[in-house]
């Protein structure tokens, strides 16, 4: 195997592997020097290409009107007023309170309902648990666009076409994935401390809401932030429940789509497309605000949700 | 994780002997009560709800349903668009899925190499899931654009002459791609947890019997982290299926559209029928069939792919 082995990373002797001592280096650490450089090399490169559209964006915010086709990354003139025009242009300040606000109560929702059936699940022994678990994580593969028309025609039935209901109502029921990554940490729990507490005559709610919610906040916060983001580019949900209004009432995805379509140069929006981009910046800049604060509980839990298989 | 493996067989093994505390049921069946009123209405509920209307006509202004027989469905065959919408679904997802757990294991591999500044190029490869599908398609417009977009100016650089992504039809599926690609972190995080997984010492004893790096991967690494990579396959196929999202915004938001052949998605038409010519009978004809379709893919997709994971609960034989 001369050929693999020419690579450069494991080619040294084996008898230095065995003498360099342990710990030292990392085992998936490669050793040479001009290896680990190229390595860096390499994650810069894919760190630029990740960055690159973002500093596009930024870029293409600031060109002045009709250049924002132009293939140029930085732009002839720096059009700050870009973005206090959009302001005028477009009913920012509404989409972004509509969004913050049904993202808040989805999120708040969901991670307070699914808490408590996941607690359901996690501690009580009970006949036809493991069917009712079983079909808890069954719906989890169901494809959204078959429940799409009825939730539509239910939610009419009841009124609440262009409200903001339809796009949390559902949340008060718990969601599949939130109840099992929650019930996973309840099981964490250790059973004695929920033991003792009934020694100390605490009810079933008292467990729940003194002994394993505190524990589960971490697992609480990523539901939260994940639901917050999920609502935050619910773009077909706007599209369905909210359209027909009037644009004061749209989500931040919708207003952005419905921009697109006013700016576009196909629309007579001749090349005003670069509201589109401020508009664009602006409304990522709130969910990288959350990452920020809660990067490690969501890199925490997207990295749970590959344990599961 | 030893969560799972400690409580699974603790859950099946059948505790029909002892019995179940009365009370503790009832305080049980009241804290599931959401989830079950929840499965009712919204899923079982919902799910009959659309099978009726999949066999009816159903009238908007007059809120009622008129039995069609199967009509809908029959619709489905005589409708060139559904058809064609499932194939350009179906090349998607082909084209998609390999594409997106290739570069995952590649960007998580380099990852999991670096120990100093492994968290902020983590972070850095990160961003682009949190920007909303919204922002990043209106991006990628621009970037895509066949005569002054970045990405052609790129190919140009090395005198590649770039294509027109958003309008050629034969490009129009990589052009999604593409997108979807740049927001494949997530993917990329279960693949690097998997990763950390993997026991030092098999790679020892390898590099001991004189495996290179190529061998050690396919031979070690791949095989170990084989539950996760069979687990993100499911979704990706699953979420790839459904695309709506980038389809709708970069080619269907206004009806001009320069290719409607080759960039109609099954779930973008289904959103049309539905929510645009309001039929729903036959948007809920659609939805089943995509159901159909997506539980046939999943369950084979289980059927191969058992044969391959290497699961650390049975090791022996």
């Amino acid at each position: 195997m001369s050929v693999t082995r020419s690579v450069g990373v494991e080619d040294e002797p084996v008898g230095l592997e065995l003498a360099s001592p342990r710990g030292r280096r990392p085992w998936h650490q490669p050793r040479s020097l001009a290896v680990r450089g190229l390595l860096w090399v390499v994650l810069v490169a894919f760190a630029c290409l990740f960055l690159y559209p973002f500093v596009w964006l930024l870029a293409s915010s600031l060109k002045p009107r009709g250049q924002v086709f132009d293939n140029a990354l930085i732009p002839k003139t720096f059009v700050f007023h870009n973005y206090v025009e959009v302001w005028q242009r477009l009913p920012l300040l509404h989409w972004l309170f509509n969004s913050v606000s049904i993202a808040v109560i989805a999120a708040g929702l969901v991670a307070v309902s699914s808490s408590v059936v996941a607690f359901g699940f996690a501690y009580f022994r009970f006949p036809g648990r493991n069917l009712l678990f079983g079909l808890v994580l069954a719906t989890m593969m169901l494809p959204t666009a078959v429940t799409l028309v009825p939730q539509y025609l239910i939610w009419k039935d009841l009124g609440l076409i262009g409200t903001w209901v339809p796009l949390f109502g559902s949340n008060l029921f718990g969601s599949a994935f939130y109840i099992f990554l929650l019930r996973q940490f309840f099981l964490g729990v250790p059973r004695e401390l929920f033991e003792a507490a009934r020694i100390d005559g605490a009810g079933y709610f008292g467990l729940f809401w003194r002994i394993a919610m505190p524990l589960a906040v971490p697992a609480f916060l990523i539901v939260f932030v994940f639901e917050f983001q999920a609502s935050w580019n619910n773009l077909q949900g706007a599209l369905i429940y909210l359209n027909g209004g009037s644009p004061d009432g749209f989500t931040v995805p919708l207003g952005i789509a419905y921009a697109m379509t006013k700016f576009s140069p196909t629309n007579g929006g001749h090349g005003d497309y670069q509201f589109v981009m401020v508009a664009a910046l602006l409304v990522t800049l709130p969910m990288l605000a959350v990452f920020a604060f809660a990067q490690r509980y969501f890199i925490e839990g997207v990295a749970t949700q590959g344990r599961k298989g | 994780m030893t969560a799972v493996a400690t409580s699974a067989p603790a859950a099946t093994a059948p505790p029909r002997r002892q019995r179940h505390n009365a009370r503790e049921t009832r305080a049980a069946y009241l804290f599931i009560l959401p989830w079950i009123i929840g499965f009712l209405v919204f899923t079982v509920g919902s799910m009959v709800y659309s099978l009726v209307i999949s066999f009816s006509n159903y009238n908007l202004a007059t809120n009622t349903a008129t039995p069609t027989g199967l009509s809908n469905y029959r619709g489905l065959l005589d409708d060139p668009k559904v058809l064609q919408s499932l194939k350009n679904t179906l090349v998607y997802a082909l084209m998609a899925v390999p594409a997106e757990i290739c570069f995952a294991l590649l960007l998580a591999s380099l990852l999991n190499r670096v120990t100093r500044g492994a968290g902020v190029f983590r972070t850095l490869y990160y961003l682009p899931k949190m920007t909303p599908s919204v922002a990043t398609a209106s991006m990628f417009l621009l970037l895509l654009n066949g005569n002054t977009g970045a990405v052609n100016s790129f190919l140009r650089f090395f005198h590649i002459p770039g294509p027109q992504w958003l309008v050629d039809p034969a490009w129009v599926k990589p052009s999604i791609v593409l997108m979807t690609l740049w927001g494949v972190s997530g993917t990329m995080v279960i693949f690097l947890a998997a990763l950390k997984n993997v026991p030092r010492d098999l790679y020892e004893v390898a590099e001991l019997d004189g495996a290179g790096p190529v061998r050690k991967f396919f031979s070690i690494t791949v095989p170990m982290i084989s539950g996760a990579i069979f687990f993100n396959v499911i979704v990706l196929t699953i979420n790839a299926l459904q695309v709506f999202d980038q389809a709708y915004l970069l080619f269907w938001r206004d009806q001009t559209n320069a290719s409607p052949d080759s960039s109609l998605f099954y779930a973008v038409y289904l959103f049309q029928q539905a929510f645009r010519q309001f039929d729903f009978g036959f948007a809920a004809a659609m939805a089943w069939v995509l159901f159909v379709i997506v539980m046939l893919v999943t369950l084979v997709q289980v059927r191969v792919g058992n044969r391959f994971v290497y699961y650390e609960g049975e090791k022996s034989s």
